[in-house]
């Protein structure tokens, strides 16, 4: 049977791929598009290394079919840097040594992120939670809650001052901080 | 005996060594850079997919791939036909002695099929959709036969044989009849009846763990290209890239230069990935089609196919006297080793009362075969089983007794000097200071509530060293490119380039670490044993040293001077002679080189010798559940030697995953079987490792005792933090119930049912 | 002459003894004069890597290390670890 011709748009920009009718998401992104970032620990949704965010909503690639992504926005782990800037999980992730073997880090990155967009102050129980989607094998997950809720904190600290300095920019009383 | 020691370095302010620098190839990782075994593409290249034995145990009859060769889009097929049968002996392969009779039959069936998933075909083709149809056309006639997966059960007389050409050794005289005992070992010294006599307390208890898996999160993939003329290129997710060349090229016949294998970042081993399963699958098809052939296990493969650790029945019995000294302890231990020989065994024997200083002492062993997946090493292989036996006797010793289980551990703990279950005399080791540590740690006094309870448990492991090779590259611009051989499980390349860049006395960012394919430098042992920063590093120092030599030489032409009067310290050449001070960065002499004498490497090819091993204890705080029977940990802190912490947040990450692997370990993990020897939950949701809701923040205290062997003082880490958890929580699990817990694992159901037992009787 | 110590299984493989003289400059003539004196022992010492103690030292697959006149010698099965 022909193969199914897509158009999607992946870390921002369109994309258009072919892929049969039972290639899961992973698949395309992997063997289509050759984004290799978004790792296949199960293929069942039990691991979570195929995390990625599609219209904005966290899924397990490996739970979506290619042809899903037709006219959504999917991002992945590729797309978590702005040029040579790391996000400041990523930054923390490398700091707290939150990696070992490396494999479940981008699942675990994309996670991240989506939770700290959902809740930028979790504790460390929401924050493993969360997170439960996600195994590790390498580190018992100690160093990698420490580097979430470091990024947390940091990027919570750099949300406050961009707020103080726009209320600033317009003149009016500053807001209180985070 | 190792003229690398300089004591100095022990007490030198060291300036890189023991700080915290981000690991070089971490960027990579955090991005999704990073190649691991199965993000490798090639142009032409092939699909690969297994066909596996349903059954437990059969004979294979016949089989017929006449229809999926025909099949379009299938461009290879292949049977055990397409590799060598070797014969059953153990030859030296790839540093270890390896039976090929056994292997060549554990990657593809040859006679029988001995576990469900046994590989007994392969295809490739030009889209898994082909394969997986291909696979499907493949007749093979089985004749099914009685299986057994119990290891007592085995070793009955009138069990099912797996192999007719087993006879026991280590039994004198060996036996007529074949049987599925392997092997029989036994270790020990004394006199176990007087030591008995003696003991005022003794216990006696039985116990029995499942199989577990490693639980690697990436699965087994490889990417091989054969050209026409056999050479070939092989590109995997492995723990040793030299025992995959030297295992696969004896399995296809080639010699092992003819085949370079590069390691790609590999997703988590701990021991699974020592071992070859697909590789050479992929060789063949590869050889047939004449294309790229890329193989990846699925997750129920893994699990079905790929080594797990054996389960085992442990009987221990230890006696002490009423104030606290142990007089004898003898064990037996039955380890199953799946469908051919080698469990670890003969290791877990030898580990068993490793902690402790015995007079009398007696450790029995049996290597037993069953029908499930050959059994693959698993971080501290053997120790983890053995010792939970022990650890849980002692506990119930030092209960017996009225004494404090860190307080009669520390009565009886082995130090330098004591002398091995298994022979020879310990060197410095750090298991005194271990429990010290536990006995001073805050932990230890938090006071308990109901249905809590607190366990202690300590560990060893051996740890080795090993063949290994380093390279050290100067570039005309001084920058360092370092090439060793072991590939980086844990972050092992920014301990190595540390200690490049300490003896070189430059800063960390001049140096570029990376793991080298077959051809780029001698032979390496793989990556395992907990022996990385110890060969690698010592590897590389010496590497190091050697180019440090020549950068004197060097400068002592330059400036016309005996070489004795050059020094080199704090990355620069210094003149050390009467007349004006001089000297010359690394750079300056690098830039030169070619002029003072050619470019100028360090090489490394030792054989390291001197492994120290890694003593633990840990501690940990669990509340049980009444109602439901679950076990939530509530606090765990690992102490451990490391000797030298090069890198610190990289040895507590070792001492923190292995303590959670030990906790799945004790309270979840095991292999459920059907009665037709079918796996039941070849995947993660039925097969429950740790998730990061299970468990809280794993402290760490890392104890120094350093490896006199080393120039940096290491030893190896990675091993002995899972060999004490299972017991510290079977025995903080059992004080919470008061109730005396020997199998694992501990799952709700498991725990519930004892509860209820007692309350019932 | 080496002062090879035996104990549990190799003990019982050589005919019960726990102490043998050996003449052996290195590990590799030992494990062959050892062989050739316990032939039960043979398949154990084929089948194995033996790594040898050497007054305390261990040593991995080196053939070629010196036995001293006066060490003592132990053989421990080869670990590998994971």
């Amino acid at each position: 049977m022909a193969k199914h011709h897509v158009t999607t748009t992946v870390n921002g920009d369109t994309v258009e791929f072919l892929c049969s009718t039972e290639q899961t998401l992973l698949d395309v992104l992997r063997d289509e598009l050759f984004l290799t970032g978004s790792k296949e620990g199960c293929s069942s949704g039990d691991c979570g290394a195929c995390s990625v965010m599609l219209d904005g909503r966290l899924v397990c690639a490996c739970l979506v079919l290619g042809v899903e992504a037709e006219g959504r926005e999917v991002e992945t782990i590729e797309g978590m840097a702005d040029g040579d800037n790391l996000h400041p999980l990523q930054r923390k992730f490398l700091e707290h040594a939150a990696l070992q073997c490396g494999i479940c880090t981008p699942g675990i990155l994309v996670a991240a992120k989506a939770l700290l967009e959902q809740n930028p102050d979790p504790t460390e129980t929401e924050a493993r939670y969360w997170l439960a989607g996600n195994l590790c094998r390498c580190t018992g997950y100690d160093k990698i809650v420490r580097a979430v809720l470091d990024a947390a904190a940091e990027m919570r600290a750099a949300a406050g001052k961009g707020a103080a300095r726009k209320s600033r920019s317009t003149k009016q009383p500053a807001a209180a901080s985070a | 005996m190792n003229d690398m020691i300089s004591p100095d370095v022990l007490a030198r302010q060291l300036k890189i060594v023991g700080t915290r620098p981000l690991r070089p190839d971490g960027v990579d990782k955090v991005t999704g850079r990073a190649q691991f075994g199965a993000d490798m593409h090639l142009p032409n290249m092939l699909v690969g997919k297994v066909l596996r034995s349903p059954h437990a145990h059969a004979r294979i009859k016949s089989i017929n791939t006449s229809k999926a060769q025909a099949l379009k889009g299938v461009k290879a097929v292949m049977t055990s036909a397409d590799l060598c049968d070797l014969p059953s002996e153990f030859v030296p392969a790839g540093e270890m002695m390896v039976n090929f009779k056994d292997m060549t039959r554990n990657v593809m069936a040859r006679e029988k099929v001995l576990y469900e998933g046994h590989a007994v075909a392969a295809v490739a083709a030009t889209s898994e959709a082909i394969a997986a149809q291909a696979l499907a056309l493949v007749e093979v006639d089985y004749e099914v036969l009685p299986h057994v997966i119990d290891v007592e059960e085995a070793m009955k007389p009138d069990a099912p044989l797996l192999h007719d050409d087993m006879f026991t050794i280590g039994v004198e005289p060996t036996p007529k009849k074949s049987s599925n005992i392997a092997k029989r070992v036994e270790f020990g010294f004394g006199d176990l009846e007087a030591g008995f006599a003696k003991a005022d307390v003794v216990v006696e208890r039985e116990f029995t763990t499942k199989p577990v898996h490693q639980g690697y999160i990436e699965p087994h993939a490889c990417v091989a290209n054969v050209s026409e003329d056999g050479q070939a290129e092989l590109w995997c997710t492995t723990q040793g890239q030299f025992i995959v060349r030297a295992f696969c090229s004896k399995l296809l016949g080639m010699e092992v230069s003819q085949l370079r294998v590069t390691a790609s970042e590999i997703g988590g081993g701990f021991g699974g990935k020592t071992v070859v399963y697909l590789e050479p699958l992929a060789l063949a098809l590869s050889r047939k089609a004449c294309q790229p052939v890329k193989m990846v296990m699925s997750r129920s493969e893994v699990f079905q196919a790929s080594g797990p650790t054996s389960g085992a029945k442990i009987w221990v019995k230890v006696g002490a006297t009423k104030d606290g000294r142990i007089t004898a302890g003898d064990a037996l231990l039955k380890y199953q080793a799946g469908a051919f020989q080698g469990s670890p065994v003969q290791p877990g024997a030898m580990c068993a009362f490793a902690p402790y200083e015995l007079e009398n002492v007696r450790i029995v062993g049996f290597d037993v075969v069953v029908n499930r997946p050959k059994v693959a090493a698993y971080r501290a292989p053997g120790g983890p089983i053995a010792e939970f036996a022990v650890e849980s006797v002692i506990d119930e010793v030092a209960m017996k007794i009225g004494m404090d289980p860190v307080e009669f551990r520390l009565k009886n703990a082995a130090k330098e000097g004591t002398r091995a279950p298994y022979g020879p005399k310990f060197g410095p080791i750090g298991l005194v200071q271990t429990l010290q540590a536990a006995q001073a740690h805050e932990h230890y006094k938090v006071p308990l509530k109901a249905n809590q309870g607190r366990g202690v448990a300590s560990g060893f492991w051996f740890n080795i060293g090993g063949e290994t090779c380093a390279s050290m590259n100067l570039g005309e611009d001084g920058s360092v490119a370092l090439v060793v051989g072991t590939p980086d499980i844990g972050g092992s390349r920014a301990s190595l380039s540390m200690m490049a860049a300490e003896e070189l006395g430059i800063s960390l960012e001049h140096i570029r670490p990376m793991i080298g394919d077959t051809s780029s430098l001698g032979f390496n042992f793989l990556t395992g044993g907990s022996r990385v920063t110890f060969s690698s590093g010592m590897a590389v120092v010496e590497a190091a040293r050697d180019v440090i030599a020549q950068l004197r030489e060097r400068a002592a032409k330059i400036w016309e001077v005996p070489v004795e009067e050059v020094e080199w310290s704090e990355g620069q050449a210094r003149f050390t002679g009467s007349g004006e001070a001089k000297s010359l960065s690394l750079a300056e002499l690098a830039a030169t080189a070619g002029k003072t004498g050619g470019p100028i490497i360090g090489n490394a090819a030792i054989n390291a010798t001197g492994a120290g091993p890694s003593l633990a204890t840990h501690l940990v705080d669990v509340e049980v559940d009444p109602e439901t029977g679950k076990v939530t940990i509530l606090r765990y802190t690992a102490i451990q030697d490391a000797g030298k912490a090069v890198h610190p947040s990289y040895v507590e990450g070792q001492m923190q995953g292995g303590a959670v692997q030990g906790i799945g370990w004790a309270l979840n993990e095991e292999y459920i079987y059907d009665d037709n020897g079918h796996l039941e939950n070849p995947g993660f949701l039925d097969y429950r490792v740790p998730v990061c809701s299970d468990v809280p923040m794993i402290d760490t205290v890392i104890v120094e005792v350093p490896n006199p062997n080393h120039p940096y003082g290491v030893r190896g880490v990675g091993e002995t933090p899972i060999v004490p958890p299972m017991a510290a929580i079977a025995n903080a699990v059992s004080h919470a119930t008061g109730v005396r817990f020997t199998d694992l694992p501990m799952s709700p159901p498991r725990v519930l049912d004892a509860i209820e037992a007692k309350q019932a009787a | 002459m080496a002062r090879l110590i035996l104990s549990g299984n190799l003990q019982q493989l050589a005919n019960g003894a726990s102490e043998v003289e050996i003449e052996a400059q290195n590990i590799k003539q030992l494990l062959r004069e050892l062989s050739k004196l316990y032939p039960a022992l043979a398949p154990h010492l084929e089948q194995d890597s033996f790594a040898v103690a050497i007054d305390g030292e261990i040593f991995q697959d080196v053939w070629f290390v010196p036995i001293g006149p006066d060490s003592e010698v132990h053989l421990i099965p080869a670990i590998r670890g994971g």
